[in-house]
């Protein structure tokens, strides 16, 4: 069995007093996909938040690759290899998405990498717009460049696929999977659409209510079962 | 009325642009970038001014060459000593009031205040004058009735110069996509890697030391005291804000209408007439359009 690069082992959030999230564990190893499903309000983009360091841990730790990011702040994961797509994508509006682009970028690299525009050709042809003015499948994808161009070894995807159309969905779902070969990236993804994520992930992990109520790869599980957990 | 009369208030209009320019600039990355209003913003016009009034001092005892040459000395010392105070201030005040803008507003005005009355117990309340070297005075003669003089043009190159590096930064460096991406969100040019911490720090320090330059120009004009800088603070904030506080074309713009109208008034009726029919142009104006003159057009 292979080492996971990226380890949470008990974490806890909370928002003043009242826990969200509770002694939740969750490891993904190299190349592989993990998906964290569950219903609106079970705790997934909280975890995703804290995960990046928007939200504080009030206890447990994350490891990346073995080194210790729990006190880190945000900026300092990404440098450590942790990178991030938010919920709603949070592109900058008025910068252009190739500026968006390059605020990704570490301090270190000179201009964009030419893959990204590979993977996501659509970004080169909008380059010169402001990235407000992109639909939301191309904010999407511009919201994976910007993640993708820190060159992470981790990357977190909250809820990519969140107000876009179904075809756009199919076609971030085969690009996930080619950054993935391509790059050998791990990648966490929460989700509620059950098909993407059937699609995407090697793992699923249910979540209800703040805690992990279900784990298993993907070969092992039956659409119709893991409806059956998600609707708890 | 002939040409040269003309030509002269122009001139003059220019001058008053440059000046509102040079002003604005530093505020345009503070307030217009970064969202922060400091009040205390005039004091290091001060800053600079005084730090040029004492290299000219130093003159009498470094030696004949440093009294000709020390100005372009001054808008350097200016520009790091503005810029370090700017730091400390950010580093220790500004940095914790970030999400509080009526807090910091109060803060940077109480920090205005101790400013100045350090200013006043340092140099004495008299106003102190810079000794101009001898290449920034007299004027240039075109024809035998046109006068320009020479100090109004170096100001002009000056605020060239700083308005192109200013605006080159904010467009074209890494650095400036940084700070633009921390202005719109914070908490997200983070989790895209961002020193965020460093980003405030160094805009803030940087359009700090803009004012400091600014102070430095201005003894070329005119002579300094410890309130110099806060009589500029509101004219400086209504350029920003009239121009749109996004965008430097606009602050560049609304520099030169604003300069341009008052000059051109003032040649009609009395000083304060012009300064209430300009400030009622724009009254209007900010209420028609709220975000100013320019912004930028993009869904949000």
């Amino acid at each position: 069995m292979t080492e996971s690069v990226f380890e949470a082992d008990s974490i806890r959030v909370c928002y003043g007093e009242s826990e969200v999230v509770g002694k939740l564990s969750l490891d993904a190893k190299q190349n592989e996909i993990v998906a964290l499903m569950g219903l609106n309000g079970m705790g997934k983009t909280t975890v995703m938040k804290a995960l990046i360091g928007l939200l504080p841990l009030r206890a447990g730790r994350l490891l990346l690759g073995g080194k210790d990011l729990t006190r880190a702040a945000p900026f300092e994961r990404v440098a450590n290899g942790l990178a991030y797509v938010p919920q709603g994508r949070m592109v900058f509006p008025t910068l252009t998405v190739e500026e968006n682009i390059v605020s990704g970028l570490p301090a270190s690299a000179r201009g964009v990498p030419a893959e990204i525009y590979e993977f996501f050709p659509v970004l080169k042809e909008m380059r010169k717009r402001r990235a407000g003015n992109l639909s939301g499948g191309q904010q999407q994808q511009l919201a994976i460049g910007r993640a993708l161009a820190s060159n992470p070894r981790v990357l977190l995807l909250d809820e990519p696929t969140e107000g876009i159309q179904p075809s756009i969905i199919k076609e971030i779902a085969v690009q996930l999977k080619r950054i993935r070969d391509e790059k050998g990236l791990t990648i966490l993804v929460s989700e509620q659409v059950l098909s993407f994520a059937l699609a995407v992930a090697d793992r699923v992990a249910v979540m209800v209510r703040g805690a992990l109520v279900h784990q298993s790869p993907r070969a092992d599980l039956e659409e119709a079962s893991l409806g059956k957990l998600l609707a708890i | 009325m002939d040409l040269s009369i003309w030509a002269m208030q122009a001139f003059n209009g220019l001058s008053t642009f440059c000046v509102l320019l040079l002003m604005a600039l530093g505020l345009a990355i503070i307030f217009g970038q970064m969202g922060v209003i400091n009040m205390a913003h005039g004091e290091f016009l001060t800053i600079g001014a005084y730090t040029t009034f004492l290299l000219s001092q130093a003159g009498s005892v470094l030696g004949d060459w440093f009294q000709t040459w020390y100005f372009p000395v001054a808008i350097v010392v200016s520009f790091v000593l503005a810029g370090a105070v700017g730091w400390l201030v950010e580093r220790f005040m500004v940095r914790h009031l970030y999400r509080r803008p009526l807090d910091t507003l109060l803060a940077t005005w109480g920090l205005s205040l101790v400013m100045q009355q350090a200013f006043r117990s340092g140099f004495g309340a008299r106003e102190v004058s810079a000794t101009l070297p001898d290449w920034l005075m007299g004027s240039l003669k075109p024809t035998a009735t046109i006068d320009i003089p020479i100090n109004g043009l170096f100001m002009m190159a000056l605020t060239a110069a700083l308005t192109g590096l200013v605006v080159f930064g904010l467009t074209s460096t890494r650095f400036g996509v940084w700070v633009r991406a921390t202005v719109q969100n914070r908490a997200m040019a983070s989790a895209a890697g961002i020193n965020t911490r460093k980003v405030d720090e160094l805009t803030f320090a940087i359009g700090c030391g803009l004012a400091g330059v600014a102070g430095a120009a201005f003894t070329t004009i005119g002579s300094t005291g410890p309130t110099s800088g806060s009589l500029y603070i509101v004219d400086t904030f209504l350029v920003v804000v009239f121009g749109g506080a996004e965008r430097l074309i606009g602050t560049i713009l609304s520099a030169f209408s604003i300069a341009q109208t008052q000059a051109a008034t003032e040649f009609f009726m009395t000083g304060s007439m012009a300064k209430v029919l300009t400030l009622s142009t724009i009254i209007v104006i900010l209420m028609l359009r709220p975000q100013g003159l320019f912004s930028i057009k993009v869904r949000r």
